[in-house]
């Protein structure tokens, strides 16, 4: 019954797809690949299923943003995980070990070091303080207008420039994965994140990440396990047959032309660092667990799996030197049978991960790890557009708006309404994208996220000092400097609007626009004499205990 | 008492005046001059600052030395794995590491203290 309802949505879902082909670029797009869609359409109709459940359990405010509190420390890890583990970093840093070994790394590490940040400095208290959003905390003390302005606009950008990503990564993946045509792959995405996010809330995105981090993990251990049985367990072994095989040779093992300027690799980890302490989607997940305690556990357990998922795609982006670089069925081949190992790859080097699936694992594994690629870029674009919901319905409807008097039921209505809108936006923003570089703005989005959400939080919840005025103007030249000199940088400036010299000389902003954020917040709260200042200074003690203590925090259950 | 119980649910509109200074008596005055709170504060404080410390200087440490000595980076260690992996699959581990350090901490010292505080308070 189950095996009939899914073939029948697969041949609904493809039966367009196939009628379509042709037309569609038939260069790029790959032959229809069944397993996958099937195993996918699995996926799907599961995590369907849990948000039905879901909805059925989803009555309160609380329970749309926060999933009731209820979430359990372990549970929270894995959704944690599930968020912050994008195809882009599972695709992305396989295929740039595969083609630079050692500089792979680089990005992995980059990636890992803001979780102990994250634990160190906000998540406990930012549990004590907080209810449903970040805003809630950064304006906890101070007005609550401006702060949610300027919390839900970094929000909104955030959540805009890793969703435009995420979208134009989803529909070039599935092109390649499942054989199905871009403007498809990107509703298909845009249409299920919306039904997740609008009917579930916060307990079937939380879901949907916990099943998608199990399968990235579970697959992503198969692949990496396989890859060292073939060396006897022996990594030593594989790090000797990858530099044999490879054409850098021994270069791989050693730091190559990545980090060429010191001052844009401190800058990229500034960025990749704070970033994560100020993602939106991510902040959100502290407010599903019942206490302190719990959010604390949670980083614990979430930088453990994230740090092993990456440790797993190293080896894997090396077993792909070592297993496919020296079989031609895996590359387009040139007049007699020549190829450029490093750039012949059958669909890009971003391919590398799926493709070694199916030298380890057969056709089966390589169609069960392209759906789990799916159900991974799924997973994350539910998780931006709650955030993003969350801050239009949350901070800027409710309380800036409404000014607080409205409903819980009212609120969460408009907080579908906006998931709706969200989902159509991003799948416009996806189709308009299709043929940009989009590369920097994942990028873009943890600048922002390190120069706008981060100062603007820590500084209201860790110094005294801060005012109104201070956190909203930081906020706001974080926010603006980021993205001017991201515009000014080479990635947009040159390869985008195609002028001949970039105007800012980094392609990473954060080491500049994150400290300017924070010295303006210290200088404009310094210079601000105000009387609403002065309440917001005598104000901070009541938050301290609270931060501090968690006394008179939200309860788990806010019903 | 009014203080505590106000927080986010339950606030008064915006720019409403808040109090200037804490109620003397009140269960957050009490708070702050309780010695278990100053305690918590400074030793979780500086506990959390001292890790957060370490773990800039071991990764900027790690970018620094790929910006300006890659050959270090390249000395082989045993047969083909080079330095600069061991260090970057180190930052990792010593990255999980440090988050385990304070959990254990924070589970076993601070939530004594926490306990102790709220004990004392009556709570």
């Amino acid at each position: 019954m189950i095996r009939a309802s899914i073939l029948l949505a697969a041949i609904l879902l493809a039966g367009p797809a196939l009628a379509a082909g042709p037309d569609l670029g038939a260069v790029q797009q790959q032959a229809t690949n069944w397993p996958a869609i099937g195993m996918f359409m699995f996926f799907v109709l599961f995590t369907l299923g849990i948000t039905y459940k879901a909805a059925m359990g989803t009555k309160s405010a609380a329970d749309f943003y926060a999933a009731g509190g209820g979430i359990s420390a372990g549970t929270n890890s894995l959704a944690i995980a599930g968020d912050y583990m994008s195809a882009a970093s599972f695709l992305g840093i396989s295929g740039l070990v595969y083609t630079s070994g050692f500089d792979g790394l680089i990005y992995s590490t980059g990636f890992l070091v803001g979780w102990p940040i994250v634990l160190f400095l906000i998540a406990e208290r930012l549990r004590n303080l907080g209810k449903f959003t970040f805003a809630d905390v950064a304006s906890f003390r101070l007005d609550q207008t401006s702060i949610r302005i300027i919390s839900a606009t970094g929000t909104l950008v955030v959540v805009a420039f890793y969703l435009i990503a995420q979208m134009v990564g989803a529909g070039k993946l599935i092109q390649l994965l499942f054989g199905l045509p871009y403007l498809y792959a990107v509703v298909i995405v845009g249409v299920l994140m919306i039904v997740y996010v609008a009917f579930g809330g916060m307990k079937a995105t939380t879901w949907v990440q916990v099943i998608k981090a199990c399968l990235l993990l579970g697959g992503a251990t198969f692949m990496a396990g396989a890859v060292l049985y073939k060396y006897g367990f022996n990594p030593e072994k594989l790090f000797a047959s990858a530099v044999a095989t490879h054409p850098k040779g021994d270069a791989i093992m050693a730091p190559g032309g990545l980090v060429s300027n010191p001052i844009e690799a401190i800058s990229l980890g500034v960025g990749l660092m704070f970033g994560t302490a100020g993602l939106p989607h991510i902040l959100m997940r502290f407010f599903t667990v019942s206490d302190a305690q719990a959010a604390r556990k949670s980083v614990f357990y979430a930088t453990g799996l994230i740090g092993y998922f990456y440790i797993l795609t190293f080896i894997i982006g090396f077993g792909g030197i070592a297993l496919l670089m020296s079989d031609p069925t895996y590359f387009k081949l040139g007049p007699a049978g020549a190829f450029d190992k490093l750039k012949d790859m059958l669909g890009g080097t971003n391919m590398v991960a799926v493709n070694l699936a199916n030298a380890v694992g057969g056709p089966y594994f390589l169609g069960f790890i392209s759906a789990v690629a799916f159900a991974t870029i799924l997973a994350v674009v539910a998780g931006l557009t709650l955030a993003g919901a969350s801050a239009v319905s949350h901070d800027l409807y409710a309380q800036v708006i409404a000014r607080g008097r409205t409903t819980d039921a009212r609120e969460v209505n408009l907080s579908k309404i906006a998931a709706v809108v969200i989902g159509i936006v991003a799948i416009y923003l996806g189709y308009v994208f299709e043929n940009q570089n989009v590369a920097f703005m994942v990028g873009l989005a943890f600048s922002v996220a390190a120069s706008c959400n981060f100062p603007v939080l820590a500084m209201s919840i860790l110094w005294r000092g801060t005012t109104t005025w201070g956190a909203l103007l930081g906020g706001l030249v974080g926010l603006v400097s980021a993205v001017t000199m991201v515009v000014l940088s080479k990635a947009v400036w040159v390869v985008t609007l195609g002028h001949a010299m970039a105007i800012f000389p980094y392609d990473n902003p954060a080491l500049f626009s994150m400290p300017l954020a924070f010295a303006t917040i210290y200088v404009v709260s310094t210079l601000d004499k105000s009387r609403r200042a002065d309440r917001e200074r005598a104000a901070f003690e009541a938050q301290f205990v609270r931060s501090e203590t968690g006394i008179g925090a939200s309860g788990a259950h806010a019903h | 008492m009014s203080v505590t119980t106000r927080g986010l649910d339950g606030r008064p509109a915006p720019g409403a005046p808040r109090p200037s200074t804490l109620e003397p008596g009140s269960l957050n005055d009490r708070v702050v001059k309780s010695p278990v709170f100053q305690q918590l504060v400074r030793e979780r404080t500086g506990f959390g600052l001292i890790l957060t410390g370490l773990m800039l200087v071991v990764y900027f440490g790690f970018i620094g030395l790929i910006a300006f000595d890659k050959e270090l980076l390249a000395v082989k260690v045993g047969g083909t794995a080079s330095l600069g992996l061991f260090m970057g699959v180190g930052v990792i581990l010593f990255a999980f590491l440090l988050t385990g350090l304070y959990v254990v901490r924070a589970n076993t010292r601070y939530d004594a203290l926490s306990a102790e505080l709220k004990r004392s308070l009556g709570q």
